[in-house]
């Protein structure tokens, strides 16, 4: 069980959050201007990434705040977490790996 | 029984504390102290079980957690519990146990036969068999599952409860022997938050099965007691025996099970009788161990073979002798270190059998020196003995230890004590993800690199004498405390000191060769808890099975309960040996947990019943309970199914139920809806975004129907929202949805639009809702409701008003779910009941009936409305529900809009919403039920879609039903059929979806 850091209440167990996915990915502005393949890679399509992922959360039985986290997919380990809208820290993606 | 083979003084038990036990039916005596194992073996007891699949005499093999064989049923009725290893149970007095595996009895068992036949059940057997064709399998599981397996589960309701506590620490410290507590001590004298995790009764681990140790110049007992002495007067340091470390998760997180009450027996009163203890620590510092490894010869298995340092530990810490006259079979020093205390405890000791051309170290010289008989180079090539082993045959091996030569002397013996070197227990290492590296010089895998804050230390490091566990648990506890981030200002003393006796040097023989040719001679075991022997091995590779893991599931090695303690290591080795590989090469299995088998009931605590899933009830919950309805599941709630009168039918009462809403005045609890109040500036934009209609026009004290989409353009709830002010609305959703809509919302809310001024609450539990529906409706509440204006000019058909209700303060809204004038009324919870009984008062007259959720899905149906998760399943869009209605074509977007012209979804043969007669109107098709084109002959016969409702009409006089049919709408007056499981074919025609009243003059009056 992780243990992941809230940005606004601090570290607590994994069973308060819920899991969100992929970060960083922006619904479109417009959608009826883009075609239908790029609406269904907003809609449906997913990174598999080995290595350090941005994923959201949110703190479910916490302040239910969604919030973004950089997350070894291998190891686990949680490499920084961060307000939803903040930009991502800079890690080393490579060595990571 | 006397305890014959209790030894007159020593050992760690009270001869003053005498405990009575039965054991598959007959009386014993034991003293406080033994466990059931050496109870037993005090009592000349060493058959105790059958084994897995061969159903061979098994006895005990070792003395703690990794025993194979010994796996009894304890406890009797309701307290029964399988598969306990007889090595870990404490005994009390009173204790009942049985042995497993055994049909009709341990000593005379029909499934030995499988022993005789195991030339047709080899490893894959039932893989090879069962494979085909797969309805033979029903017959060979009857069979095989008699035949085969471990103990019974319990048939009764477990009857002891059972606890869950979280913990934090700085330093965990698993397994209490000289490394762990030294370990503890170290970090404890630091300051650190120390918890000390032993699943032995006592603290000392290995310390108590040797003879004559000492440390810092005292007796090891003495430096034990003060060791805890120590450890218990620091207030932050915490000691937890009889509890297991089992299972070691991500980022230091560990689960242990504490025994609390077990050993008392019986009833465990107000305490537990487990606790699961999940605990984060800093740092963790492993101290768990070895475990001695068994040698692999033909027929190793027979009762009365053990390990060496178990019997050492019988005579030592249990002042008992496991037999009368012993021989030795040993590759290295520990063999002689037991045979040593068996000589002095009054053992006769036949013979060392030493693998080794010229046994060195100083317990080999000790045993010479004490005039043992040592037979170097030789070893057991196999044994006699049906229910005890009465003889052992040796033979001298050649020079390189690859051959037996012809088979030499043979001993009498009820005892074989064997050692093949030592496994240090990896098991939580490996579960933590550290990988593991294998010491060729030690003969055995050690960890390697760490995956989390831990470390290894002693015995389940490689590091086997006294005096190096103690330094290195010492030095582990004071780099764990550090790097937990406690600043020490205190100086701690030094490590303690003692002597190192190693058990090296070893001469390494994975599989004891045979004088016979493979086959030929008994079956060597190689893990005693699955049946799997050297030729099972053999067979796997033969197969073509090369990887390591491959083997494992193939012949069922280190698997089960066991997972690998005792046989692993030589399973590996023999697998090397056989592919000519190095053992590195061959690799390691994964260890998974638990570490030994945890009660379901620990895992469930105190979540049963009525704690499992709390069950929600409105306040009016009460009066439905005393007018005797029937409630049903809906999420959590309970609601009112239908209320029957004395003697009706659940079909009676539905229709009676269903006619008073119709003909005069029904009365329904719904105050289960799931209510949001929405409040900001942005209110009405964010309803825009959400739902698929507009909703900036929307007046205040007007309410709305919505349909919310998800991304992908399903309809995930529908409900009415109300505009009870400029900023303020109030949504519903529907029972079950309640939460995960809120969720929906502020997803959104929060990541997508975070620039709308919009705030959200659920507002479920603070209001009680009462819906009265029929032709009487409004004059039930005009009398009720002093002189508010309730005309359709006032309080039109889906408005909302502020008013009081039989003297409460309620919001009225206008609204209806069944099609008749309807209004529901929500009142503060808490005036909930009052309400009811004024309402159910004062529409007596009326014949006010109240009517629970099966009427009102028959009421609906009728109408033709949908109910999320009933015709909608997650793939179905406002479109293929015939609700184009509903999606605004004016807004530019809203969650899902854009995902609706998708090309699959404009496809014209999805499945739409319909309506369906039965030709013979008194048949009412089985929800579910699959629909077909009629005289259809090819196979499979294409499929249309499916039922989604159907419902006897009381009101139409005959049966409705709604369907999903692919291209629905293009096939009114169509004719279908429906064949049903039982043969039957229900022909029936296409509709559309609203039965009655599809002009709504019942609403608007
Ligand atoms: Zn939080």
């Amino acid at each position: 069980m992780l243990v992941i850091p809230c940005p606004h209440c601090g570290p607590r167990c994994e069973i308060e959050f819920s899991y969100g996915g992929q970060a960083h990915i922006t619904r479109p502005e417009d959608p009826a201007a883009i075609d239908d393949e790029t609406w269904a890679d907003y809609v449906f399509m997913r990174d598999n990434t080995k290595g350090v992922f941005l994923e959201r959360w949110v703190h479910a039985h916490g302040c239910r705040q969604w919030f973004n986290v950089a997350r070894h997919t291998v190891t686990y380990e949680i490499l920084a977490s961060y307000e939803t809208g903040a930009k991502p820290p800079k890690l080393d993606f490579e060595t990571q790996v | 029984m006397t305890q014959s083979f209790r030894l007159p003084e020593g050992g760690l038990i009270d001869r003053g504390r005498r405990l009575g036990f039965r054991f598959d039916g007959r009386d014993y005596m034991g003293c406080a102290g033994d466990t059931l194992a050496s109870a037993l073996l005090a009592n000349g007891v060493h058959l105790v079980g059958r084994s897995y699949k061969y159903h061979r005499p098994r006895g005990i093999l070792s003395a703690g957690a990794e025993e194979p064989n010994a796996l009894i049923q304890l406890g009797e009725g309701a307290r029964v519990e399988p598969n306990q290893r007889a090595t870990q149970i404490e005994l009390f007095d009173g204790l009942r146990a049985s042995s497993q595996n055994r049909w009709p009895s341990l000593n005379f068992d029909i499934g030995a036969v499988n022993n005789r036949l195991s030339r047709f059940l080899p490893a894959g057997f039932y893989y090879k068999t069962f494979m085909w064709p797969a309805s033979f399998w029903m017959k060979y599981e009857y069979i095989v599952r008699h035949a085969a397996g471990l103990g019974e589960a319990p048939r009764e309701r477990d009857p002891d409860h059972y606890d869950k506590t979280f913990a934090y620490c700085d330093v965990l410290v698993v397994g209490a022997g000289a490394t762990g507590l030294a370990a503890a001590l170290a970090a404890g004298r630091s300051g650190a938050r120390v918890i000390l995790a032993e699943q032995d009764s006592v603290l000392g681990g290995s310390l108590w099965s040797g003879s004559g140790e000492t440390i810092d110049g005292e007796p090891a007992s003495d430096w034990i007691a003060a060791a805890r002495t120590e450890l218990e007067a620091m207030e932050e340091v915490t000691i937890l025996t009889r509890t297991l470390a089992y299972g070691y998760f991500d980022h230091n997180f560990m689960a242990l099970v504490e025994r609390v009450t077990d050993h008392l027996g019986g009833e465990a009163g107000a305490l537990p009788r487990q606790r699961l203890w999940k605990l984060r620590a800093k740092q963790v510092v492993l101290a768990t161990g070895a475990i001695e490894r068994p040698l692999v010869f033909a027929d190793n298995d027979r009762p009365g073979i053990m390990l060496a340092d178990a019997c050492r530990t019988y005579v030592n810490r249990y002042a008992v002798r496991p037999g009368k006259r012993a021989v030795v079979f040993t590759n290295n020093e520990s063999g002689h270190l037991a045979a040593l205390d068996m000589a002095a405890a009054g053992i006769e000791v036949a013979a060392i059998v030493d693998l080794r051309e010229d046994p060195m170290g100083p317990a080999s010289e000790r045993a010479e020196a004490a005039g043992l008989r040592v037979v170097p180079g030789s070893a057991v090539i196999g044994t006699r003995g049906d229910r005890r082993v009465r003889q052992v045959q040796i033979a001298r091996l050649n020079a390189e230890g690859t051959q037996a030569l012809a088979a030499g002397e043979t001993l009498d013996c009820d005892l074989l004590a064997m050692s093949g070197g030592w496994n240090p227990s990896l098991h939580l290492f490996s579960q933590s993800r550290g990988k593991v590296r294998f010491d060729a010089g030690l003969g055995c895998f050690v960890p390697g690199a760490s995956a989390q804050a831990e470390r290894s230390a002693g015995a389940c490091n490689g590091t086997f004498g006294l005096n190096d566990c103690l330094a290195q648990g010492f030095a582990a506890g004071q780099q764990a405390a550090k790097d937990s981030g406690v600043k020490s200002g205190r100086k701690s003393a030094a490590a303690p000191r003692a002597q190192n006796h190693d058990f090296l040097p070893a001469r390494w023989c994975w599989e004891v060769p045979s004088d016979k040719p493979a086959g030929r001679a008994g079956k060597a075991f190689v893990d005693f808890q699955n049946d799997v022997t050297v030729n099972d091995l053999k067979l796997a590779l033969r197969e073509g099975y090369e990887s390591i893991e491959h083997v494992k599931r193939y012949t069922a090695t280190g698997m089960g309960t066991d997972q690998g303690k005792t046989g692993n290591v030589n399973a590996i080795g023999i697998v090397a040996q056989i592919q000519g590989r190095e053992i590195p090469d061959v690799g390691v299995t994964t260890f998974r947990p638990p570490y030994t088998p945890v009660t379901f009931g620990v895992f469930a605590g105190r979540d049963v019943d009525g704690l499992l899933d709390p069950a929600r009830k409105t306040p009016i919950h009460p009066w439905h309970e005393q007018a005797g309805a029937v409630f049903e599941d809906v999420g959590q709630w309970k609601r009112p199914w239908y209320f029957p009168k004395a003697g009706e039918t659940m079909h009676q009462a539905v229709n009676r139920e269903v006619k008073a809403a119709r003909d005069s005045l029904g009365i329904m609890d719904a105050t289960t809806l799931g209510k949001i109040d929405i409040q900001g500036k942005d209110a009405a934009e964010f309803l825009n975004r959400v739902y698929t209609n507009a909703w900036a026009k929307l007046a205040v004290g007007r309410c709305r129907y919505g349909l919310m989409l998800n991304e992908a353009g399903m309809v995930m709830d529908d409900g009415v929202t109300s505009r009870l002010g400029d900023a303020h609305y109030l949504m519903t959703t529907t029972t079950g949805n309640a939460a995960p809509v809120l969720a929906h919302l502020e997803e959104y809310l929060q990541t997508e639009w975070p620039d709308l001024d919009v705030h959200m609450t659920s507002v479920t539990d603070q209001f009680a809702t009462v819906t009265i529906a029929g032709p009487n409706a409004r004059a039930l509440l005009a009398e009720l409701a002093g002189d508010m204006d309730l005309s359709s000019e006032s309080l039109p058909h889906m408005s909302i008003r502020d008013g009081r209700v039989a003297g409460i303060e309620a919001r009225i809204a206008r609204i209806s779910f069944t099609g008749e004038m309807s209004y529901e009324i929500n009142v503060p919870a808490s005036c909930g009941l009052a309400l009811w009984q004024a309402l159910m008062t004062a529409g007596a007259k009326y014949g006010i009936t109240p009517y629970g959720t099966e009427a009102m899905h028959v009421l609906r149906a009728e109408k033709g409305f949908i109910i999320v998760g009933q015709e909608t399943d997650g793939s179905v869009t406002p479109i293929d529900l015939g609700m184009d209605w509903i999606v605004s074509k004016k807004k530019k977007d809203f969650i899902g809009k854009r995902s609706l012209t998708r090309p699959d979804m404009i496809k014209t043969d999805r499945k739409q919403l319909v309506g369906l007669l039965t030709d013979d109107p008194k048949e009412v098709l089985p929800e579910g039920a699959h629909l077909v084109e009629g005289a259809v002959s090819q196979t499979p016969v294409p499929m249309l879609g499916h039922v989604t409702s159907s419902y006897e009409s009381p009101n139409l006089g005959r049966s409705i039903a709604l369907a999903m049919i692919k291209g629905g709408r293009a096939r009114m007056g169509q004719s279908l059929q429906a064949p049903l499981a039982n043969g039957k074919t229900v022909a029936c025609t296409v509709t559309g979806p609203v039965f009655l009243d599809p002009e709504g003059t019942r609403l608007n009056d």
